[in-house]
């Protein structure tokens, strides 16, 4: 090996990295306990550190987990009842058009509907069996045209009725499929008819299964025209808005709603939107181990404190090895090597127990909770050289201090 | 032919209170092969002018051609550079790593000196082979006698071929038959010519070299060979 020349015409003093690796790991070996002790309180932060970050990854993957594709693109808006009912509605049926105008709505429709506790009194006249008692209290829609899809819905027998009925203010009924069964309709190509509050209505249509959870009311329930059912039914202003939405815009359209539906006054509709899975994960993250975060931090500090102490007494002890080496032509800088090198090793260490012990840490809790642990690669390996990090940080002021020890005096030994 | 070693009027001088002036106008020339020993009391210099010759202290004043090689005015690494590749250290106290192999202790002596890694091993034998230690690779310095601890001392400062062997006090921890061994292997070093410098404050062992230099109050004087058997013994502890 050729060493690099100076003007004096010797070659400077250096030290292979496998040389240097090996001085390093020796200087750890030779106090073993020392060694495992000083690691303990990086063990203890860095476990900290990885089991809570991995935890709070598990449980944040549960609870986006619940909220499925579907879920996420369903807006559903709640208007208020007006004062008295001489009032302006809080919201107008035109207004629906300006809402399904924003980019991301891919269905709307509104309906008013009779008050939980005073459905409407429905009949059917195609009834024989005297057996059956004749009157069902069924809740009644009143709603626009594009319900099914708003819905998530589709037609089962006939047909849904279209913007010429609601403009005649036709008296056409669909029926949901459990109010069908109920009143034991089961076909429309005869043209039955249901009484409701009294009214006859032409029922044209009956529902499929409702996609969507939370308008499973309309399966048991009779729906109209919303002009049909304002003039002869008394069903009110609209005072439900249901959207569906592209994937992922459900909350920005939940955002925009209020103020497209009444502009002059946002509060009266109350909107519900899935909750962001994003802001769920994090708002776990927060309250969960927000303290154990503070804390593992904490030991990692305790643990880099250990370290930089342990080793600046390894620096004094070994003053003597120290000038051993400067007689046998190490230069500082390879004296500062060897103790950071050691340093880091040791926090190394810390951080490679510290993550197989947070790892085994998150497998145990998931598993006694029932959960899919979630471990993240860049937490596995970016644990270790956290540790790895601590170390070096710890190590720079002893090995500093060793780099600077004149060789005449370190021979002579630690004071 | 160079001279290994070329002082000329050295002086080292301790800013303590009181100053103390340790070396005082040191001239001294050792040429290859010569054996040295400086003779003087307890505080009379001796390792102080051990550190100068080692590159491990600066003098004062004057200076110190090495190898033909002026050192004082050198920046710290190329004389660490210097230290490592041509001298080899022999202490007293051994300054053996006592939980390194005797192997491994010797091949610390290559570590920093560019020596190819991969017949580290065999020079190392080498080396121990030469000063007897041959059957004791595997020992740590701890399972050693004295003696056996400073051949292997001597051993780690051969294997980088010093031109100059320095050794302070060497025998100053052994006991009368283990100093014979150390002695006998100077003698063989000096005849396979090996430059040797060896201080110490025993009559005895300063005998065995072939030249002595006497050094009290941080002064040099060269001992005439003939004036050898006159030489009274020096009092223990004597003056500063
Ligand atoms: N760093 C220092 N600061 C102040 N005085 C020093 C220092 N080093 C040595 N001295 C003084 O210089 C003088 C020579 O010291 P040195 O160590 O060279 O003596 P020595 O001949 O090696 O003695 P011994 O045989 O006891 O080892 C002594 O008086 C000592 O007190
Ligand atoms: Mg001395």
């Amino acid at each position: 090996m050729i060493g690099r020349r100076r003007l004096s015409g010797i070659p400077i003093s250096r030290l292979d990295a496998r040389d240097l690796a090996g001085e390093a790991l020796a200087g750890i070996g030779v106090r073993p306990a020392r060694t495992a002790l000083t690691v303990l309180a990086t063990v203890l932060g860095i476990g900290t550190l990885v089991t809570t970050l991995g935890v709070s990854a598990t449980a944040g993957n549960q609870i986006a987990g619940r909220f499925d594709a579907v879920t996420a693109t369903e807006v559903t808006v709640d208007v208020a009842v007006p004062a008295s009912p001489d009032s302006p509605p809080a919201v107008r049926w035109e207004a629906l058009d300006d809402l399904s105008r924003l980019n991301g709505v891919t269905a709307v429709a509104a309906y008013a509907k009779t008050a939980a506790g005073s459905e409407a009194s429905v009949r059917a006249n195609t009834v024989r069996d005297p057996e059956r008692v004749l009157d069902r209290a069924l809740p009644v829609a009143g709603s626009t045209a594009t319900l099914p899809d708003a819905a998530r819905t589709g037609i089962a027998l006939g047909r849904f009725f279209d913007a010429g009925h609601i403009a005649r203010r036709d008296r056409v009924a669909v029926l949901g499929a459990q109010a069908a069964e109920q009143l034991g309709l089961s076909r429309v190509d005869n043209q039955p008819a249901v009484f409701v509050a009294g009214t006859p209505f032409v029922v044209i249509g009956i529902l499929a299964p409702i996609g969507r959870a939370d308008q499973q009311i309309l399966a048991g329930s009779v729906i109209v025209p919303f002009t049909t059912g304002d003039e002869t039914l008394h069903l009110g202003p609209l005072a439900t808005v249901v959207i569906t939405t592209a994937l992922g815009a459900a909350p920005l359209i939940a955002q925009q709603a209020p103020a497209a539906l009444s502009p002059n006054d946002p509060a009266v509709v109350q909107v519900h939107a899935p909750p962001d899975p994003a802001g769920l994960r994090t708002g776990v993250a927060d309250d969960v181990s927000g303290l154990l975060l503070i804390l593992g931090v904490v030991s990692l500090v305790v643990g880099a404190l250990g370290i930089a102490n342990v080793t600046l007494v390894t620096v004094i002890e070994r003053t003597a090895e120290i000038g051993l080496r400067r007689a046998l032509g190490a230069r500082r800088r390879h004296i500062a090597a060897q103790f950071l090198l050691e340093s880091t090793a040791v926090g190394l260490l810390g951080g490679i127990a510290g993550a197989s012990t947070g790892i085994v840490a998150v497998v145990v809790i998931s598993v006694a909770r029932d959960w899919t642990p979630v471990l993240d690669v860049r937490l596995a390996a970016g644990a270790p050289l956290a540790g790895a990090l601590v170390g070096l940080l710890a190590g720079l002021y002893p090995a500093l201090r060793a780099a600077r020890m004149q060789p005449v005096d370190a021979l002579r030994g630690p004071a | 032919m160079t001279d290994i070693i070329n002082l000329a009027g050295v002086s080292r001088m301790f800013a303590s209170d009181p100053p103390v002036a340790a070396l005082t106008d040191v001239n001294l020339r050792v040429r290859p092969g010569d054996y040295v020993s400086i003779v003087g009391p307890s505080g009379s210099g001796k390792s102080t002018l051990l550190n100068i010759l080692g590159l491990l202290d600066l003098p004062d004043s004057g200076t110190y051609h090495l190898e033909g090689r002026e050192t004082t005015r050198l920046d710290d690494v190329t004389r660490t550079a210097l230290r490592g590749a041509r001298l080899g250290f022999v202490f007293q106290s051994f300054h053996l790593l006592a939980h390194r192999d005797v192997m491994e202790n010797v091949m610390l002596g290559d570590l920093y000196t560019g020596g190819r890694r991969r017949d580290r091993r065999e020079r190392a034998t080498a080396a121990l082979d030469r000063v007897g230690m041959g059957h004791r690779l595997h020992f740590r310095p701890g399972h050693l006698s004295g003696g056996e601890r400073q051949r292997v001392a001597i051993a780690r400062a051969l294997i980088g071929t010093p031109a100059l062997l320095l050794c302070d006090e060497p025998t100053g921890n052994l006991d009368s038959v283990n100093t014979a061994a150390v002695l006998d292997l100077f003698d063989d070093l000096r005849a396979a010519g090996t430059t040797l410098v060896v201080i110490t404050h025993d009559e005895t062992v300063s005998r065995r070299a072939g030249r002595r230099v006497r050094i009290a109050d941080g002064r040099l004087t060269e001992i005439p060979v003939a004036a050898e058997v006159t030489v009274p013994l020096p009092v223990l502890g004597g003056t500063r």
